[in-house]
């Protein structure tokens, strides 16, 4: 017992590095070196700021990757509570003295980077809750005390996002934290009345909307209703998106965003540009490298022992399964616009973080899969 | 042992779970592949595009209008490179340094300083700004030698309408500027073709055939970025140039017919009496249709309005004055064709005839004494006139004229400021003026005067008639008269040789032979009234008929006083006139004079003529070999 209550992994290094799994790790490579070119043809083909920028952020952010990997997963188990709450206080101090950008309040200096903490507490809420899972005995999960404890730990941070205002990553946050919940075994009733409230009450949430938030609904609905303001976005999009194709327009070829017509091609709608350039052939190809990096996820959870593992390794597999899907039916004119970057693609650290340190405990998952955690 | 119990069935619950959310995703990742197929495999065409319409942009710039040649092919309307400077606005470092270089460079008014200011606020940075539409070579080079300072500046090189012969042709070609608002709504290929810095007709045939000479634009295809930024050119579409017109006119007797009419105000036209061809067709005083191009300046534009010689009214279609005596052929030979005379018939001339207490007074105080028809007409003795208008009467002189052309438009549709005239009678009087025909209206009417009017293609016209034995012929400026398309202009070409002697104007020969012999008489033999402009070279013997239109009545002082033409305000003297046909063995070519206030036709108008008709017979060969012109390039 002594043996297994220590924090630090029994195998030698080559042993981890042994123990990593290399189809996880290619299919992140595939995808770092990928995102690379892309953000290369964002920039007109020249490598100006936002590639160099994307590039060192993934020298970066992949080893750190590997480093978190080198962790035991006793260790994120053990710090997970307190992962969770230094978000809090993160996301108290960007209400308290963050960085507006936009008519938001969402970053906050931390001088070797500006950083956005509710795109870190997508992976905190997952590492949280999975813990709570983990301990909750099989009788409490759908017992009172259990339910509001869990609804706490997802209200709280998304009241801190909602005020920033940034209602995607709030809507991602609150996914994220419910799929935990499912997984842990509540009650499917609770689900289904809490989905058939939502509904009801939906036209007053929507009262309370701000504006540019109902004219994005608005504008999902009916892109053509203007098409050179709210509904530039989505309809240049689909132009870019359907122009390319089987095999695209070839790469640095894409007309709609070479000549300016795709808005926040960086970011948000990096997928249009991809897809412009490479065609139907190219975007499934890079969803079935996303569709890899899921299934390699959840294979991680199905052979670890602790359930602390496998909760995070489900909770974040379908984390990263959201963003992907709720990145893709936006671009795509499927769903209202709402700011949501598509992993590892767009560019910006604090996603292109959180999403390494999932990766890297995931990993460390892997390394340690047969680790039973009391 | 409890504790692994739990533990086992928690991670059922979870797998459990899991498979769940599995299936679902398997779902959604499908349903997005289903999407992303629609957009780019099913609907890839609508939008490619639509993608393409994003990008690429289309710039018309001016389509080339249509040369207009003369009959022998000189170009009498052509087309010519001309210098323009233009600034763009975003290459340029210092904008107001930059206008104070040009302005001294280019001498540059502080007007047009505050114009180009005002482009540059209304333009986006990269659209060009013209500076100048015209330069002169040499200050083309002078900025071109200063371009390595002028940064943002470009010599542009384009074309531009030229009238080479200058104000010889204005009237009839008239002039093209930049179009107005009414120009382009009233015109739909206007419209369509609309470019800034375009020029249409404004008037004559440049406005009429303004469907036929404008040409199609060229365009430039650029791909063009989100806020409407030139990229790159892709793609340069010739446009077609205007068709080319070729008229029937001969530059060299356009050219005599200003000379002659120099420093006066008249017309004078010529007509070839078997096609209708119009060989001349002058007035003057004429201005210069080249400083229309790049609009006129203030000074220049008051001049032409202000000179008093009028040179912005056409007046050979557009002016209407009283015949005079050259109506009196006419008057003869309907009284000929009515059978109320013969050529025998005699009227003593005593100097005046009175009627009803009014006194018509012949030109000749001491009167004619007994005259025939021959010498009424070499003489041009109104009394004769007077009587045998007031047999024939007023109403059946008109029919008469009418088959002449008078009172009708000549070119028809080709001229927008063509006048009609007039040719009275008893019902046009009680009709229009709401009062009875008067006897003694007859009477003036035989002389030309009184109501009638008449334009000096009309009188040109009346002559050809006559001179070709009396058929009726239909004028036209443009060698195909349907400039539309080859196969129909050659056809009308071939047919009209035939056609034109369809139509007889009069009952019997013999009486335009009559008349014929009068106008010769009347220019070749002693007494006739413009014996001393006859030619006696049977080549180029013309026989004519001159007139002198009263423009205001003579009152019984003035009669007696018998002023020199000196003495008489320049507006208050007589318009000469003179209508002739030549050569009188083999008559081809018709013509009429008339000069504003010139005095006398025999003295003003008459010489003239003879000056025209030596050239017009010499050239009359040259003609007839360039009819095989085989080039008719519409």
């Amino acid at each position: 017992m002594y043996y297994h209550n220590r924090l630090d992994s029994d195998f030698t290094f080559f042993q981890k590095v042994k123990n990593l799994d290399y189809i996880l790790l290619s299919s992140i490579l595939l995808l770092s070196v990928i995102s690379v070119f892309v953000m290369y043809s964002t920039d007109g083909g020249e490598i100006l700021y936002h590639t160099k920028s994307h590039f060192i952020k993934l020298l970066i952010f992949f080893p750190l990757m590997l480093v978190i990997s080198f962790f035991n997963i006793k260790f994120w188990h053990l710090t997970s509570y307190l992962f969770y709450i230094a978000i809090i206080l993160l996301l108290i101090w960007v209400s308290v003295d963050g960085i507006k950008a936009s008519g938001s309040q969402r970053w906050i200096n931390l001088y070797f980077i500006v950083l956005q903490p509710s795109e870190l507490m997508k992976i905190g809420i997952i590492l949280c809750l999975a813990k709570y899972y983990h301990r909750l005995k099989v009788e409490n999960v759908n017992s009172f005390t259990s339910i509001v404890v869990s609804l706490s730990i997802i209200i709280t941070p998304i009241i801190l996002v909602i005020s920033q205002p940034d209602l995607g990553t709030s809507i991602l946050i609150a996914l994220s934290g419910l799929i935990v919940l499912w997984l842990g075994g509540v009650k499917i009733k609770y689900f289904f009345i809490s989905l058939v409230t939502f509904l009801i009450s939906l036209p007053f949430i929507i009262s309370f909307l701000k504006p540019y938030q109902k004219l994005r609904i608005l504008t999902y609905l009916d892109p053509d209703r203007d098409p050179l303001g709210a509904g530039y976005q989505i309809i240049q999009s689909k132009i870019a998106i359907g122009s390319g194709g089987l095999s695209g327009k070839g790469f640095l070829k894409g007309t709609q965003s070479y000549l300016d017509f795709l808005p926040e091609k960086h970011t948000d709608f990096i997928f249009t540009l991809f897809s412009e350039e490479f065609g139907f052939y190219g975007s499934t190809g890079l969803l079935i490298i996303y569709i890899v990096i899921i299934i390699r996820i959840i294979k991680i959870g199905v052979i670890s022992r602790s359930n602390f593992s496998k909760l995070f390794c489900y909770g974040f597999a379908f984390a990263i399964f959201i963003y992907i899907v709720v990145n893709l039916s936006m671009v795509l004119g499927l769903l209202p616009i709402v700011g949501s970057p598509l992993p590892i693609m767009s560019y910006g650290g604090s996603s292109m973080l959180a999403t390494m340190i999932g990766f890297g405990i995931v990993l460390s998952a892997k390394i340690n899969h047969r680790q039973i955690i009391s | 042992m409890i504790k692994e119990n739990s533990s086992i069935r928690k991670e059922d619950i979870i797998n459990r779970r899991m498979f769940v959310i599995g299936a679902a995703k398997i779902i959604i990742f499908t349903g997005i592949i289903v999407r992303l197929f629609s957009l780019q495999v099913d609907n890839n065409k609508k939008y490619l595009t639509l993608s393409d319409k994003n990008r690429i942009r289309e710039w018309k710039l001016p389509p080339t209008r249509g040369n207009i040649l003369d009959y022998f092919g000189n170009i009498i309307a052509g087309n010519l490179k001309v210098y323009q400077l233009h600034i763009i606005p975003e290459q340029v470092e210092n904008f107001n340094y930059l206008l104070t270089r040009l302005k001294n460079l280019l001498q540059l008014s502080d007007k047009r300083i505050l114009n180009i200011l005002r482009l540059k606020k209304r333009l986006k940075p990269w659209e060009s700004i013209i500076v100048s539409e015209n330069l002169s070579w040499s200050q083309f080079v002078k900025v071109n030698n200063y371009l390595y300072e002028l940064v943002g500046v470009k010599p542009v090189m384009t074309i531009s309408r030229n009238y080479p012969f200058s104000d010889i042709y204005t009237h009839l070609l008239g002039y093209v500027s930049q179009p107005n608002e009414n120009d382009i709504l009233q015109n739909e290929i206007i419209q369509d073709r609309f470019v800034p810095g375009m020029k249409v007709g404004k008037l004559g045939l440049e406005k009429t055939l303004e469907n036929y000479l404008i040409g199609t634009n060229d365009i430039q295809r650029y791909e063009v970025n989100a806020y409407g930024k030139r990229i790159n050119q892709l793609e340069y579409q010739k446009g077609k140039q205007g068709s080319k017109i070729r008229l029937t006119v001969d530059t060299e007797v356009q050219k005599l017919s200003a000379k002659l009419l120099a420093n006066k105000a008249g017309s004078i036209s010529v007509m070839n009496i078997f096609t209708g061809e119009v060989i001349a067709m002058h007035s003057s005083p004429s201005y210069n249709p080249n400083l229309f191009l790049f609009g006129i300046s203030n000074d220049e534009w008051e001049l032409i309005r202000n000179n008093p010689l009028k040179p912005l009214i056409n007046k050979t279609l557009s002016g209407l004055y009283s015949p005079g005596s050259t109506i009196k052929p006419i008057v003869a030979l309907s009284a000929l064709e009515n059978n109320i005379i013969n050529s025998n018939f005699k009227v003593k001339c005593t100097g005046k005839t009175e009627l009803y207490d009014q006194t018509f007074h012949c030109w000749k105080e001491k009167g004619h004494g007994f005259v025939n028809l021959n010498n009424a007409m070499k003489q041009s003795c109104d009394t004769y006139f007077y009587e045998i208008a007031r047999l024939l009467g007023v109403d059946r002189l008109k029919v008469t004229a009418k088959k002449f052309g008078l009172g009708e438009k000549v070119l028809g549709e080709y001229f927008e400021n063509e006048k009609k005239g007039l040719f009275p009678n008893t019902s046009w009087k009680k009709n229009n003026l709401g009062k009875g025909w008067v006897l003694g209206e007859t009477l003036i009417t035989g002389i030309g005067q009184g109501y009638i009017q008449t334009t000096p293609l009309q009188l040109c016209l009346m002559t050809a008639q006559i001179a070709n034995g009396g058929y009726s012929i239909k004028p036209k400026i443009i060698v195909n008269n349907k400039p539309f398309n080859i196969v129909e202009a050659k056809k009308a070409m071939e047919e009209q040789n035939l056609n034109n002697f369809n139509t007889q104007l009069v009952k019997d020969q013999k009486n335009i032979k009559i008349i014929q012999e009068a106008m010769f008489s009347s220019t070749n033999e002693i007494m006739g009234t413009s014996y001393r402009s006859r030619i006696d070279d049977p080549k180029y013997q013309f026989a004519g008929k001159t007139g002198t239109a009263q423009v205001k009545r003579i009152s019984k002082r003035e009669r007696e006083l018998d002023l020199e033409l000196e003495q008489i305000p320049y507006n208050d003297r007589d318009h000469a006139l003179y209508v002739a046909y030549g050569p009188y063995k083999n008559p081809r070519y018709a013509l009429s004079i008339i000069v504003e206030h010139g005095g006398s036709g025999s003295k003003a108008a008459a010489p003239m003529a003879k000056e025209l008709f030596k050239l017009i017979i010499d050239r009359d060969d040259l003609r007839k070999k360039q009819s095989n012109f085989e080039e008719i390039d519409i």
